[in-house]
Order: structure tokens, then sequence, then C-alpha cells
């Protein structure tokens, strides 16, 4: 039985050049350290900073604002923490969304233990945060805006550059949290108006284990992570320069391959979604056009999402499924809830995330397989009634 | 090693986990369905909670003659009001209130640990279909039942924790007993 992959919101398999260039890289024995003073430092340092290079291309920033980090959740961390304590005698006001990553949402969990307040702003129906309310939020207490680019869930886009311009006006830092979008989408720092910016390789058919935080120059931030000299004194620690590698080829690869990525993903979406409107009693989330090209989110009525996904799964489709069954009523989906998602609809939520292997005779297969698991499920719902 | 097995168990626990019961539960569920005039429903969980179970039962003589279910839930929850169902059909009223949620869990073997809830769905449905057995032919045995009663009195309604079942008053972020995070992000 073939496996198909609609889960590349979790991870993307590595791209066949990047595997390349990671096996390359372990086989010509390059282990220096970058900090080191001899020539085998110096291999090393080539290689880091070509890297660095080849991600800054990716959202038009310099190679010296590129921050090399252990994957998404380190940058964001490192961002929303680094700022809150590089600025906390200044202020302790954080702004953000209802419907942010949970390594987000954590971070902030933490900061509010330690006195910051933080303003959550509620969404729309599609998941969009309006620019107005983010104008409304900030005070003069405000020390940063941390919004997330893309929403992992419902792959809704948001308005980060009119964020960025009232960012700018009211001279208050902007983070945005980009893993899910960083890579997929076109991103210009310079455009976005952003002063932060998270992305990781594992979006974009690079490692994972690696990701990259962007931070403008003069940007006033503490390291997450104290110690040695690396990545110019905030972010310690010998990097990992085997996922850095990959993670520079996957950036370039993920720039110059965009144009066709994005067609081939939206050619999917269209046809799945296509499908899914023939079902009765389904809902797509998120925005129907400012959204992800590759992901879409789909809320089937009188069924559990994860006894969907086991089914397909036993049927070789990976999906993924945001509500873990068990926790009772804690556990449905936050950012479905904020934009009014009732409970229950929330709990039958398939995620299908699409890439670039993938072909439309999987959508084809996929569809059938969700078509036989509804049904059968339904079948013994005691909420479904046959119209 | 005792620690490392500790380790590799809680690393387990966040993994979907099924047994091969479970799994054949899942697909090829028993008694699935509904009966026409039943003598006796019960109906635990609630969408809200994500589960959502109805066992229906016919009595004669005492026994359970024929018992049907139907369940919104995870696949847990799915294989338990099978193999519950299968468990009460034939036996006595008397037998299937002695039917424990252990019990339950013991028949179906390994459940994940967050989803041992589930077990305990199926026990409190059947229970509660006898009850409303009970309840309708009116004032006979009502002893019987008193007991049962009072436990899914403490539970109905409620969500409690999916590691360690502690019943919650109010949404929390946190279980308090065992820590574990439960909630939904920034409300």
């Amino acid at each position: 039985m073939n496996t198909i992959y609609f889960d590349h919101i979790s991870a993307t398999p590595l791209h066949p050049a990047v595997k390349e260039i990671m096996i390359n890289f372990i086989e010509n024995d390059n282990f220096g350290n970058p900090l080191s003073q001899h020539q085998i430092g110096d291999a090393a340092v080539e290689a880091l900073e070509g890297a660095r290079g080849q991600v800054a291309q990716l959202i038009n920033a310099k190679p010296e604002e590129i921050v090399f980090t252990s994957n998404g959740t380190e940058s964001i961390n490192h961002a929303i923490k680094g700022v809150a304590f590089a600025k906390f005698k200044k202020g302790k006001h954080i702004v953000s969304t209802n419907i942010e990553h949970q390594s987000v949402a954590r971070t902030l969990r933490v900061l509010m233990k330690l006195g910051y307040q933080v303003t959550a702003i509620p969404v729309d129906k599609y998941g969009l945060v309006d620019p107005n309310d983010v104008e409304k939020a900030i005070t003069d207490n405000t020390i940063l805006v941390s919004i997330m680019h893309a929403n992992n869930e419902i792959g809704t886009i948001e308005p980060i550059a009119e964020i960025g311009k009232i960012t700018r006006a009211k001279n208050v830092l902007f983070h945005t949290d980009a893993v899910a979008s960083g890579g997929n989408i076109s991103i210009d720092v310079d455009e976005l108006g952003v002063d932060l910016l998270s992305i990781a390789a594992n979006q974009f058919y690079g490692p994972s284990g690696v990701g990259a935080l962007y931070i403008r120059p003069k940007t006033e931030i503490f390291p997450l992570i104290d110690g040695g000299t690396q990545e110019n004194n905030r972010r310690a620690g010998t990097q990992n320069i085997l996922g850095i590698v990959g993670m520079g080829k996957a950036a370039e690869l993920a720039r110059i391959e965009m144009p066709q990525r994005t067609e081939h993903l939206l050619k999917l979406k269209k046809a799945f979604v296509e499908k899914l409107n023939t079902l009765d009693e389904v809902h797509i989330n998120g925005h129907p056009e400012i959204s992800l090209p590759g992901l879409v989110s789909v809320s089937v009525e009188y069924v559990e999402g994860e006894s969907m996904m086991i089914m397909l799964e036993g049927e070789g489709i990976c999906v993924s499924t945001r509500s873990a069954c068990a926790a009772g009523s804690l556990r449905a989906s936050h950012v479905l809830v904020a934009t009014g998602c009732d409970y229950v609809t929330a709990q039958g939520t398939l995620i299908f995330s699409f890439g670039v292997g993938n072909t439309l005779g999987d959508i084809d297969k996929a569809f059938a397989a969700l078509t036989r698991s509804v049904a059968f499920l339904r079948s013994m719902s005691p909420l479904y009634k046959k119209k | 090693m005792r620690y490392i097995l500790n380790y590799y168990a809680v690393f387990k626990e966040g993994l979907m986990q099924y047994s091969e019961t479970v799994m054949d539960h899942f697909k090829n569920p028993r008694n699935k369905g509904t009966i026409k005039n039943p003598d006796g429903i019960g109906e635990v969980g609630n969408p809200i909670c994500g589960d959502m179970m109805k066992i229906m039962i016919k009595v004669e003589d005492e026994r359970i003659v024929d018992i049907k279910f139907s369940t919104l839930g995870c696949g847990a929850a799915i294989a338990v009001s099978s193999i519950v169902t299968d468990m009460a059909k034939g036996k006595t009223l008397k037998e299937v209130m002695k039917i424990t949620n252990k019990e339950v869990a013991k028949t179906l073997g390994e459940l994940p640990k967050n989803e041992l809830h589930c077990a305990n769905l199926g026990a409190d449905a059947l229970h509660m279909a006898i009850i409303d057995y009970y309840n309708r032919i009116a004032g006979k045995q009502k002893d019987a039942s008193k007991e049962k009663v009072d436990y899914i009195g403490k539970r109905k309604g409620k969500c409690y924790c999916p590691y360690c079942d502690t019943v919650f008053l109010n949404e929390t972020l946190f279980c308090a007993k065992c820590g574990k995070p439960t909630a939904r992000e920034n409300k």
C-alpha cells in the first residue's frame, strides 16, 4: 500500500537536492567548529555563512540579520522573551491574537506569570485580524506586537504589512511567527514591516531541528541562550551546521521554485475543495482566498476527527487533526473556536496539507477514503439524521 | 534501567497506541444501530467534550435480549461501545450492573492513557440504560440502582482530566492533580 502524505504542515520531506548536499557535507568530514581559528574551522564558517546568505535572500533580508536557532519554537521564544526581557523597564504590555500557535501562546502565558500583560485580539470568522483592533490595543506601555503570518491550522494569512505600518508609526516592535508560511509564500521583511520574523526549515523541505530568526538591526533584544559569541552574540552555542547547510539549500530552492510549487499546490487544493463541496454538511475553515496554497482544514459534522484520521491512516493516508479526542470540552481547537466554530464541529476537523510530491491522483484516493470513513462513522453517530 | 523504561512510558503516552482488540472493535463494531421502542436508553458524554454514547436495550425477564449503540467519538470511544454492548448482551440486569470500568478497560487491552476515560463512558452508558429501564417500570427495584445513580451523578455533565480522570468543576489550563495541560489556549 502506498502511503499518501498529506501532513506537510507538520513536517515536509527533504528535497532531494537538500538531502544530497547534507550527505556530501557529512562525507566530506566537515566537523569543524566555526569559532576555531584554523582551516577546519574556516570550512565550517564558509558553510555557515553561505547558508545564512541563502536564508536571508528567501525573506529579502541581509545575512547579518539572520540568527540560526534550533527550530521555529526557539525562534519564537527568542523573539518574544528576548524583547520582553530587554524592554522590561519600558513597559510590560504585549499585543497578540487568540489564534497563535502554542509556542507563542505558552510563551506569553509564562510572561503573564512574570507580571506582563497580554492583549489577545479576537479574529473574524475567517481567522483574520483587523489591523484597527491592533492599533486600538497598543498603549504607551506596549513593547511588542506578535501576530502570526499564516495560521497553521486554517491557513489564513494575516494582514501583516498593514499591521507593520501601524507598529512603525507607534514605534512598537513587531514580531511575526512565519513558521507555517516561511518558504511557502513569498516573504519580504521590509514589505511586511516586521522587526522580528521566525521561520523553520522543516516547513519548506529542509531538515527538522533548525530554524532562523530575522532580527532587524538596532532591535533591542536579549539572547534566549547565553554563552559564547556565536551568531554575533545573539544565540550562544555551537550551531547545528549540518542542519543549517540543509536549511540554506532548502531556502534557495524554495525561492527559485516557489512559483511552480504554488501553482501545483493551488491546483491540488482547488480540486480537493471542489470535491469536498459535494459532501453534505462539511465546512471548509479559513479564508477562501487569503490562505496558504497547500492547506485545507475541513470540519465534518456529526463525526469526530480522530476516528476519521485513524480510518484514513488505515488506507495509507496521513493527515492531522488538531483536537486530541480525549480531553473533553477542553481540547477543541482554540483556533476554530476563535473563528466562531462551535465545539461539536471543531471536534470533527481534519487538516489536509499538500506538498510538491502529491498528485491529483492522490487527491482522488484521499477523497474516496474520506467519503467512506465519513459514511461509516455517521452510520453510528447519535447526532446524524439522514436527509 | 527502570528510569529508562519509565521515560519510555511517558514518551509513549502522547502517541496513538491502540491494541489490536481496540482496532478490531473500531473497524468492525458489534451491535451498532438503534432499537425501535427500546425498554431503556442510556446516554452519556457530551458532544462538546468530543464524545457522545447512546445505548438502547430490550429487556425480557430481567435479561438484556437486545442491545444497540450509537456513538460520536474517537476510535477508543467507538471500540468501548462495541465491546461493552457485547459484554452485556444476554446477561441479566444484575450482572450487567456489576460490569465495572476497569473490567471494560481490561477486556479492551491497553488503551492510550489519555483515552482511558472512554472506557468509563461505556459502563456509565450501560448502567444508565438499565436505570432508565427501572425508572420506566417505576417504583420497583429502586434500591438496586441507587448506588449507581449516585456514581453517575458525580460525573454527569462534567469534564475530566484525560490523563488522571480528575473531574473539573471549571475549565482549567492545567489539571490540578497531575499537572498535565488540558485547556484551550488563551480564551
